[in-house]
């Protein structure tokens, strides 16, 4: 007895330490991907390359709120400065003119290659009148005038044409040299930062780094006071650092918060800390192992993970207390039998019927739910076999916890009063209850289910409200639509989207989209800048040319030598490769329109919307692509995709919880041998279940994946309490119900409270969990409790 | 006694020449046309303008209407050669043109600011934002007067050497601008005969 004691304790003390090991060892990632496909089509890993590391993530948007108007503009221009000093941002801009010389000489350098005006005819005589015509017409306005030095190099304009083809999209409004929103109490910029948007540590680094520039901004008053400016920052990077620092909060907070509640709770019923002690154990190993199995089984915990399974502590501190208030029983009564012999298999059967519910959420898409699958099964059953083995073993000689006895024998007595009600009755409201729940789901059920990601976002609607405002200040730089083209290499892909710039453009002249943005207007193709140059007259003929195009102009040929030379320079030149871009801003807006994964080269064109709130029809995009040949283009709606993949996983994961439920009713239909105690059994669980759902439809909560894993938890919670009376009903011997009912009551309010704490967390995933299983578990009890009553009614009648 | 006399004959004489010194001739003149600039809320003049540029054989002569409404808007409409609209307004200069729209914000190009900066400030009788961008010089009489803008900021000395304008009470009929190069354009003012 000795031998074997040691050897359960050596073995447990050694699965301990190699799972510390593990964990300690573990990668543990913060990213979004637990909400992402694991394994996507090419379609997808498009979509999930983008929402994690698409430029639109790499996006913080920056507003300068209170004080007044110049103190927002100097705050907005000094932290500007100091910021696109720093190495973390690719770019950052508040609409102040970075005179970049090295953009204008690059631009100036290749303009004959880059501008979109260059065609044969523009060198023709004509073609030449009409364009130097309009340079000298903008020579006389004061715009015009920056390029007067340039006029006799460039006579046809072709910078400003570049200028003008780079500037299409809309800029946001100015003030006092600064972007403003249009309300113009706040100045904006906008900072892309290196670092993907899924790099949460990068992107706190930037965040900080934009505080820091901001404070010693508002601090400096040489040129006025800055009093009352105000920072406030938004975008995916930000969301995603404060989402992840929220998560841990809410994490440690309500786990500090329950586990006292519920120690504070064990602590009133046991009277005993080595029984507080022991009893704790089962969950901390539970925890442990299945953080490792996790480590172990996916190379990686998702942070999420750790988040959810703190919820763990619900079903697996019940173990202890059954085997604590139950082994009491044991002394005291039945004699000969343990609790081992008496109570294990039933604790084992609600193990294993809760294992079939998580199973269910193994086969799952949903890397986040696999891990939570894989986490909830290894950590009950760790869990159950610590109360099982580990616990006895410990066991003090003189261990004795308070007799909760009189406690149970008052429950008890609570419950005669729904036993008078009678079997026919229970039945009749339980099927009264059944369809009405039935009745409400039913009228509700198109809007019952959340299909939107963003309902699993963590950001409050208020702060995505500010961020849509501060986009649309900026000119709608939300990417929402993007047609994307793919090939091989950059040049197939730039001549690709070359192609589908042409259908674009008369998209843009019909106003069914606002406009596009696309890599082709900072690098054209090889192709295209071929054409170009070789549209580009001999010196000869473009010395003809232009002697008939200066006829009635007051523009003497022999001013544009420098012209001609630029032009011949230009017929002889290298074309502009990628490499030429390198080192100048523009490379900046062209690598983020360009992503290069394994042998795949893609080019992104983001659409912007005609209007403000208009959404683009995405079929008319399809079908001028289409009509344009433009065969290698694929339009992406970026939300309505991310909701479609996010709608599968739900169905999915509705799908596998539906044939988790049948398992789990073939294995208890397996161990009970009774189709009617079967349906004893999950009768109160299937009706706390409708319940719940119920009651959330009416109070208009839309279920989301969250809710659904939810409602596994209150099957695998409940399912205890209803094999446990099933349990007492059909077992002879010990008639001690009160001390069943002690302990399952003690349970459930340790459960109870657990998860109704994270109904006051402020991260939405964690409400649903908390919202579903705290009155999931609480009515299961009720339930299983009043249903049992009406079986043991029958039982002692029969 | 007389130390605090001596002191304040030596504070008096700094303060002199900086602030309670007689005021320029001319200045009160100023003044008072910046007054009477000052209380007009809107104006309507059709305008002549000629370049004068080095790079071109003959000037380029343009026409239109000007517009003004307090404090800081003004509208420069040309008609000919070519239609073209051009707004300022919150230190934001908006460009039109039959195919274009370009916006440009005066706080970005400084070279760009003297241009329209100066007949704005005139108009709105803004003699602080004047005096923020120009050293002033103000001839003649409140009936007939001159004044002459000089930049302060080099910058700004790049591209206007000089702003001239020539007026009567709160009218304006001459705005000369000449660049350092030689280059010059003449604004000439009429009140207004468009519909």
């Amino acid at each position: 007895m000795m031998a074997r004691r040691a050897r359960v304790l050596i073995l447990w003390v050694g699965c301990i330490a190699l799972a510390a090991f593990v964990v300690a060892r573990a990668h543990y990632i913060t990213d979004l991907s637990a909400f992402l496909p694991a394994n996507p089509t090419p379609v997808q890993q498009l979509l999930v390359d983008q929402l994690r590391d698409g430029p639109a993530t790499r996006l913080i948007l920056i507003a300068v709120e209170q004080g007044d108007a110049a103190a927002r503009a100097r705050v907005s221009a000094a932290m500007v400065e100091v910021l696109r000093k720093d190495s973390q941002f690719s770019s950052v801009n508040n609409g102040e003119a970075v005179a970049g010389q090295r953009d204008r000489e690059f631009l100036f350098q290749h303009r004959y290659l880059l501008s979109e005006a260059v065609t044969a005819e523009r060198f023709s005589a004509p073609g030449l009148n009409a364009a130097i015509k309009e340079t000298i017409d903008n020579l006389a306005s004061p715009a015009g005038l920056l390029f007067k030095s340039l006029l006799p190099r460039d006579p046809t304009g072709e910078l400003l044409s570049i200028i003008d083809q780079l500037a299409r999209a809309p800029a946001p409004q100015s003030r006092d040299g600064v972007w403003v929103s249009a309300d113009e109490t706040r100045a904006l910029a906008v900072a892309q930062t290196a670092a993907s948007g899924s790099d949460s540590d990068a992107q706190s680094k930037a965040i900080e780094a934009i505080r820091a520039a901001f404070a010693a901004a508002a601090a400096d008053s040489r040129r006025g006071t800055n009093a009352g400016v105000q920072l406030r920052l938004s975008g995916p990077g930000v969301f995603a650092v404060a989402a992840r620092a929220k998560i841990e909060r809410a994490a440690v907070r309500l786990s500090i918060a329950s586990s006292i509640l519920v120690v504070a709770l064990l602590l009133v019923v046991y009277r005993s800390l080595p029984a507080l002690g022991l009893g704790l154990l089962p969950v901390t190993t539970g925890a442990l192992v299945g953080v490792a199995s996790v480590a172990l089984g996916f190379g990686a915990v998702h942070g999420i993970t750790l988040g959810f399974g703190i919820t763990l502590i619900g079903e697996s501190v019940d173990y202890s207390i059954y085997f604590f208030i139950q082994s009491r029983r044991v002394r005291n009564g039945a004699a000969g039998r343990s609790w081992q012999q008496l109570w294990w298999p039933t604790v084992r059967l609600g193990m294993l019927t809760s294992v079939c519910g998580f199973a269910s959420l193994l086969p799952s898409g949903f890397p986040g739910l696999k891990q939570l699958g894989l986490y909830s099964i290894s950590g009950l059953i760790a869990a159950a076999l610590v109360t099982r083995f580990v616990l006895p073993a410990l066991l003090p000689q003189d261990f004795a916890i308070r007799d909760v006895t009189p406690f149970g024998a008052r429950i008890a007595a609570l419950l005669q009063g729904v036993r008078r009600i009678g079997r026919a009755a229970i039945v009749l409201w339980s099927v009264a209850l059944v369809m009405l729940a039935i009745a409400v789901l039913y009228h509700d059920r198109a809007t019952l289910w959340n299909r939107e990601l963003s309902a699993l976002s963590p950001v409050p609607i208020e702060e995505q409200d500010y961020d849509a405002k501060l986009r649309a200040d900026l000119g709608a730089a939300d990417v929402r639509d993007l047609v994307i083209v793919s090939g091989a290499d950059l040049e197939s892909i730039l001549r690709s989207a070359e192609r589908a710039a042409r259908a674009l453009q008369g998209l843009v002249d019909d106003k069914a989209i606002g406009g596009f943005e696309s890599p082709a207007n900072y690098l054209p193709s090889m192709a295209t800048q071929e054409t170009r140059r070789s549209s580009l007259p001999s010196a000869s003929e473009l010395r003809a040319n232009l002697k008939q195009a200066l006829d009635g102009l007051p523009l003497r040929a022999d001013r544009l030598q420098p012209f001609l030379e630029d032009i011949e320079a230009t017929r002889h030149a290298a074309l502009v490769t990628s490499r030429d871009l390198a080192g100048t801003s523009l490379n900046t807006g062209f690598d983020a329109l360009v992503l290069h994964q394994r042998d795949q080269w893609n080019a992104l064109l983001p659409l912007r919307s005609a209007a403000a709130g208009r959404p683009i029809d995405v079929a008319r995009v399809v079908a001028a692509l289409k009509d344009a040949k433009v065969d290698d283009a694929l339009v992406l709606d970026l939300k309505q995709e991310s909701d479609s993949l996010y709608a599968g996983y739900l169905s999915e994961a509705i799908r596998f919880s539906l044939g988790g439920f049948l398992a789990l009713t073939v294995l208890l239909l397996i161990a009970l041998r009774s189709p009617l105690r079967v349906a004893r059994v999950l009768a109160p669980l299937v009706l706390s279940v409708l319940t719940v759902a119920a009651g959330l439809a009416i109070v208009g909560v839309h279920l989301t994946i969250l809710h659904l894993v939810g409602m596994l938890l209150i099957v695998a919670v409940g399912s205890n309490y209803a094999l446990f009376f099933d349990r007492q009903a059909h077992a002879q011997g010990d008639g001690s119900e009160s001390l069943t009912l002690a302990s399952l009551v003690i349970a459930n309010a340790s459960t109870v409270i657990g998860f109704g704490l994270l109904s006051f967390s402020q991260v939405p995933v964690l409400v649903a969990l908390g919202t579903t299983v705290a009155p999931g578990a609480f009515l299961a009890l009720l339930f299983a409790a009043i249903g049992a009553r009406a079986g043991n009614a029958d039982a002692q009648h029969s | 006694m007389r130390l605090p006399l001596i002191v304040l004959s030596i504070v008096g004489a700094l303060c002199g020449s900086a602030a309670s010194g007689a005021p320029p001739p001319g200045f009160s003149d100023l003044d008072e046309v910046m007054g009477q600039l000052a209380t007009r809320q809107h104006g309507r003049v059709e305008f002549i303008e000629q370049h004068f540029l080095k790079v071109l054989n003959h000037p380029v002569e343009s026409s239109g209407e000007l517009r003004y409404d307090a404090p800081d808007r003004l509208e420069k409409r040309t008609l000919k050669p070519h239609l073209e609209t051009l707004v300022l307004s919150g230190g934001v200069l908006t460009v039109e043109r039959a195919h274009s729209r370009r916006v440009m914000d005066l706080h970005a190009y400084p070279q760009v600011q003297p241009f329209v900066e100066s007949i704005r400030a005139t108009l709105a009788g803004d003699r602080s934002a004047l005096e923020r961008l120009f050293h002033l010089d103000f001839t003649g009489s409140v009936a007939r007067w001159t004044l002459t803008l000089v930049p302060l900021e080099s910058k700004v000395k790049q591209s206007v050497a000089q702003v001239r304008i020539d007026g009567m009470r709160d009218q304006l009929f001459k705005v000369e601008i000449r660049q350092p190069d030689g280059d010059r354009s003449l604004m000439t003012l009429r009140p207004s005969t468009l519909p």
